[in-house]
């Protein structure tokens, strides 16, 4: 109950204060105006100004419908790969997939292929993705389990396998397609399009919708695998479901804004922190927080430095490693050794 | 009819064989104890004849049913696990962790039963004062008797207990077979593990003796529990002694120094 205040209205303040500040200032009355009349409501705070207006509709909303939605999407992945490793420190950044899906989609600026038309950067980020999850997942398995230390090994290992494959990438890649690949590695949400955001909502939101209801199965995923089993659950439907699930969720991120890192990790932590670890409310409220985060951090990217634009991927890792050494350090503590 | 068959059950692991030609019948309304030394097998019958790991040949039928035909949720509603493995990833609480075992009986007419179901396995297992402790946080001995407690909400037929007395002190030891015997006065079957001969002679109706694989002697503990077939199978002289009327094993001591 706190947790939804808290959460509302990190989010309010946070789409305001997006809606309202950046190089053209907007004051609340011509958001709320604006929205309003979008709503088919005439009103007299609605802004007269075009620019105002396109500012709103072209640059701001769709920005932050964008950052709502790929916080919310790593945020809900990060709870169910947590939820399949049966270890909280299991995160798609950490463990590689994002950078499988990095992979992906640089291959598909570079080599500029459009064969999937407009969508060739996300089809190739989400087959990026999806592998490196599989091998992190085969790989870094025992007894239905995972150790920290295979964990973050297996983690090691993809993030140097696909930062090969990058730089080779942006070696093969020419002038212009490598700036464009470094700068959506930094991860931004900078030029978000309605048509871009949108899709991102869909499968962000179906995505959510699925893990949600996965979630008395990912409790009883607690128990061990073959505890769970003996409950009654599809152990492998549930494993292959899931890591479909947390390749999308994480692909369709990356695809769009680049890498975001340790959202995944600090939102269903904290959450799990808040109101405890059963799973579809994790799940849900994880989406929340993790859409609150983003446009938080979204909006600070813009205001920390006056006039500059900062990479958001690097904000959230600037926070996040931080926050995943003093996990990694009170996992250690408690359990006596690196297990 | 018996509720579950194995019959010249088979289990071949990477080329050595584990289980060979084994061939047991568990009733209703019996407590069947599986004993034998370490590495005789009995982990590996209890999940085979559980459904969770395929025999490489024979049959195993549970209701008149080849085991392998029940999707895992159905099974769950037939036949409960304690496992000796009970980690739990997340720090939930002890209730929902014995909650968890009312759930193969989501959306069935028998989710009424819920409270009922975990409040009697709280009681059996006398859990009631862990109920709002973080299960990561309790002791072993705790741990096992929250499992226990969630095996029991299960409500199942049949149940395995892969060596429910390991962690336990001598009263709950106790309790855990007083409560494996009320299972059977309920007409449920129950097959445990135990490597504590005298509870297993004490509690069980029957006792299956394996060892290297093959089950060595089955019957009541009268029957198994004779010193020389012990001996034999253990390496080790055993002298048996009725007291009341319960037949225990104790090692030969007499050249313990003193």
């Amino acid at each position: 109950m706190a947790l939804s205040i808290v959460l509302g209205a990190v989010l309010v303040v946070g789409v305001g204060a997006s809606s309202m500040v950046g190089q053209l200032p907007v004051s609340p009355s011509e958001v709320i105006g604006s929205l309003l009349r979008a709503m088919g409501i005439a009103n007299g705070w609605a802004p007269d100004d075009p620019i105002v207006e396109s500012t709103l509709w072209v640059v701001r909303f769709p920005r932050i419908v964008m950052g709502l939605m790929v916080g919310a999407a790593l945020a809900v992945a990060g709870a169910v790969m947590q939820a399949i490793f049966g270890n909280p420190l299991a995160e798609p950044g950490v463990v590689g997939v994002s950078s499988g899906a990095a992979l992906g989609a640089a291959i598909a600026i570079a080599f500029s292929i459009t064969a999937l038309g407009n969508w060739s950067v996300a089809v190739l980020a989400f087959a990026g993705s999806l592998l490196a999850t599989f091998i992190v997942y085969f790989v870094s398995r025992s007894g239905g389990r995972t150790e920290v230390v295979t964990l973050l090994l297996t983690g090691i290992a993809i993030n140097a396998f696909a930062g090969a494959g990058l730089a080779f990438v942006l070696f093969m890649g020419s002038s212009s397609s490598r700036e464009q690949i470094v700068f959506w590695q930094l991860g931004s949400l900078n030029g978000a399009r309605w048509s871009e955001a949108l899709l991102v909502a869909v499968v962000c939101v179906l995505g959510a919708a699925v893990a949600a209801a996965f979630g008395r199965r990912y409790d009883l995923l607690a128990l061990g695998e073959r505890n769970a089993r003996h409950l009654g659950v599809n152990v492998e439907g549930l494993r292959m479901a899931s890591i479909l699930l947390v390749a999308l969720l994480t692909g369709i991120g990356v695809a769009f804004v680049g890498i975001i890192s340790f959202v995944g990790l600090v939102v269903p932590h904290i959450i799990r922190m808040a109101i405890g670890p059963a799973h579809r409310p994790l799940i849900i409220a994880s989406a929340f927080g993790g859409g609150a985060l983003l446009v938080v951090a979204d909006l600070l990217t813009r205001v920390l430095i006056a006039g500059a634009d900062l990479p958001i991927g690097m904000l959230t890792s600037l926070v996040g490693g931080p926050f995943f050494f003093f996990l990694l350090f009170r996992q250690r503590r408690r359990s006596g050794g690196w297990a | 009819m018996s509720l579950l068959v194995a019959r010249d059950v088979d289990v071949v692991r990477d080329g050595t064989v584990i289980l060979d030609g084994v061939s047991l019948e568990i009733q209703r309304g019996e407590v069947l104890a599986l004993v034998g030394p370490n590495g005789a097998g009995k982990s590996t019958l209890l999940g085979v004849l559980s459904g969770d790991a395929r025999p490489t040949r024979g049959a195993i039928e549970l209701d008149g049913r080849p085991i392998g035909d029940y999707r895992p949720l159905e099974l769950a509603r037939h036949r409960a696990v304690l496992t000796q493995e009970n980690a739990v990833s997340f720090p939930f609480r002890a209730i929902e962790v014995i909650q968890m075992g009312r759930s193969p009986w989501n959306r069935t007419s028998r989710i009424d039963e819920d409270s009922r179901a975990v409040t009697d396995a709280v009681e059996a297992t006398d859990v009631s004062h862990l109920l709002g402790r973080r299960y990561t946080s309790l002791s072993g001995g705790e741990k096992a008797r929250v499992s226990l407690a969630r095996v029991l909400a299960q409500r199942t037929q049949l149940l395995f207990l892969d060596e429910p007395t390991a962690a336990l002190d001598l009263r709950h030891q106790e309790d855990v077979m007083l409560t494996a015997r009320a299972l059977a006065a309920e007409d449920r079957a129950v097959v445990v593990v135990l490597h504590d001969l005298s509870l297993a002679g004490a509690y069980a109706d029957r006792i299956a003796l394996l060892s290297g694989g093959r089950l060595v002697a089955s019957g009541t503990p009268h029957e198994v529990l004779d010193a020389e077939v012990i001996g034999g199978v253990y390496g080790l002289a055993v002298r048996v002694i009725v007291q009341d009327g319960v037949p225990m094993v104790l090692p030969v001591r007499d050249s313990l120094p003193r």
